[in-house]
């Protein structure tokens, strides 16, 4: 059944984009992930316009993030302090993503730095993830125990100025790194149309030391208001969010997800991060392969006078 | 080569026949008209590209011109002027990176050609680049005139390649046929993805390889109903349609916890 969509000015097939955000909502249930890595990437392959795919993509998460966000709210698992501050270094770093976002389309090298962030980003996250449950595994394997890093370890990042006190997450901390953090997360959510919790999670783990199960409904709270701003940033500057492509997606997603979530609970921790690292990791290869062949056409248009 | 002396009489004794029709001997000149059936277009959800028939007639034709096919016509149906950056792709690093770009003005987002015959055996190439016609002959304005002519010369070809590509500038050989003498019916190709706006549909009479009259008309090509409302309120209140996709996520989200909730 086709369906054509307003925004992107195509005609779809709507099972195609349900399955398409089915898949991904079981992935991301599984992984306790938003999914926007994969929706974006997923919707250019495609043939969805990548400055469509991406705006579109940030509306989509909003929905996956705020059904996880209420199950970590409804089991106290949520930090609204420590993601208050995440989420104002959050918006500075939407608003500079957006404007890069305009300048690069008008340049017409937007498309070239989508891809070239999805791969370095994911190829990063995804090589780590693997090598650290690979680790994990053999580990396990072997019987030995695993080695734990104790919360009361300090690093670099416990000697800045500025700290706060963060009661739910047990936390004393400068708030510099966490606003760096939150603005690092914004760029990326504007420009790539993904939550980022896919670095948010390992990063308030190694470097802030949340405690985890704080973690992922803290990052979620997060990401519900940063990718909300991204999307309304996109839609009153770049008009580029498709609302029938976005419900398509969602609904698959938030169904998928469920099930993904309960498929998730047989798995073992290390088992589910390689997988999550593989499939990572496959994006990202998918996406470089694109960058180095010879692509069918060399020439290519655009509207001109953008901004 | 009657023909040819008619041709060169047709402007100007136009002109007088109608402010004295006394003096008129010769016969009067030949011109074209088309009619659209309707004005307007709507695009629905499941568009998938169309045919458009436009009907025409040739007024005072000469029978014996007629009888021997050496009338033709050539019907354009031309989208909205929009600019245009075309850009190449170059290998850096090994890596495909857009480098060059030329920027043309005015380039129509679509433009589909129906004709009696093919081009080439119509008319001279330098008549078809004169008036601008068929898709290899419109002529493109760059931005910047200063950039080399075989830059522009490149890039131009490489636009139109690409709209042929895309289905958007299409031409239909055989296109045109006359129902009779003085009636023809023109079929247009609409492509999918034929863009929104108002269009001008053209229709060019030659007669023995010159060019006689043209005649136009208008026809606007729009989204039906719900998709058209989308776009316009994307456009036109993008503040409160942001709003509303955050508001339609977060419900999704919450109805979906509800309905499919596992835990």
């Amino acid at each position: 059944m086709g369906i054509y969509l307003p925004i992107a000015e195509i005609s779809v097939n709507v099972f195609v984009l349900l399955a398409m955000g089915a898949a991904v909502g079981f992935l991301s249930g599984m992984f306790g992930v938003g999914g926007g890595f994969l929706i974006t990437p997923l919707l250019i392959f495609y043939n969805i316009p990548p400055a469509i795919a991406v705006a579109t993509g940030a509306n989509q998460v909003i929905a996956s993030s705020f059904s996880g966000a209420l199950s970590h709210f409804k089991r106290g698992t949520l930090d609204f302090k420590l993601g208050g501050v995440l989420l104002a270094g959050g918006i500075v770093g939407s608003t500079a993503g957006i404007y890069v976002f305009a300048l690069l389309r008008r340049l017409g090298q937007l498309d070239l730095f989508i891809s070239l962030l999805y791969v370095v980003l994911l190829g990063t996250v995804g090589g780590l993830m693997l090598v650290e449950s690979v680790n994990a595994l053999r580990a396990s394997r072997s019987g030995a125990a695993p080695v734990l890093k104790k919360s009361g370890q300090h690093n670099w990042i416990h000697r800045l100025p500025f700290k706060m006190r963060f009661r739910a997450s047990k936390l004393f901390v400068s708030v510099i790194p966490v606003l760096g953090l939150g603005a690092g997360i914004g760029f990326l959510s504007s420009i790539m149309g993904v939550g980022g919790g896919f670095i948010m999670v390992p990063a308030l783990i190694y470097l802030l030391k949340v405690p985890t199960n704080v973690v992922i409904g803290t990052s979620l709270f997060q990401i519900i208001f940063t990718s909300a701003y991204t999307t309304l940033v996109h839609a009153t500057t770049n008009q580029t969010v498709d609302v029938i492509l976005a419900f398509l997606l969602m609904a698959g997603g938030v169904a998928g997800a469920q099930y993904g979530a309960k498929a998730g609970q047989r798995l073992r921790g290390e088992q589910l991060r390689a997988l999550l690292a593989m499939l990572v990791l496959a994006v990202a290869i998918r996406l470089a392969v694109d960058l180095f062949v010879t692509p069918p056409n060399l020439y290519s248009l655009s509207a001109a006078g953008l901004n | 080569m009657a023909g040819l002396r008619a041709f060169a009489a047709a402007v100007p004794l136009s002109m007088l026949f109608a402010l004295s029709p006394a003096t008129a001997q010769t016969p009067p000149a030949e011109s074209i008209q088309i009619g659209l059936s309707t004005d307007a277009i709507s695009i629905t959800a499941g568009f998938s590209g169309a045919d458009l028939t436009i009907f025409g007639s040739l007024e005072n034709p000469d029978p014996l011109v007629a009888r021997q096919g050496r009338y033709d016509v050539v019907v354009v149906l031309e989208g909205p002027p929009r600019p245009v950056v075309v850009r190449r792709k170059d290998r850096v690093l090994g890596v495909w990176i857009n480098l060059d770009s030329e920027t043309f003005e005015n380039v129509p987002v679509s433009y589909s050609v129906a004709t009696t015959r093919p081009l080439q055996d119509i008319a001279e190439p330098a008549k078809y680049k004169q008036l601008s016609l068929g898709a290899q002959n419109l002529y493109l304005k760059p931005a910047d005139e200063t950039d080399s002519p075989a830059t522009i010369e490149e890039f131009t070809a490489a636009l139109r390649e690409r709209k042929a590509a895309t289905g958007l500038y299409s031409e239909n050989v055989g296109g045109v046929q006359f129902l009779s003498q003085n009636l023809f019916r023109a079929t247009v190709r609409l492509a999918p993805n034929v863009p929104v706006g108002t269009h001008k549909a053209r229709a060019f009479l030659f007669k023995s390889g010159m060019f006689v009259k043209e005649s136009s008309a208008q026809l606007e090509i729009r989204k039906s109903g719900f998709e058209q409302s989308v776009f316009r309120v994307a456009h036109d209140y993008s503040f409160l349609y942001g709003v509303f996709a955050i508001s339609l996520a977060m419900l999704t989200g919450w109805l979906g916890r509800i309905i499919f909730r596992k835990d």
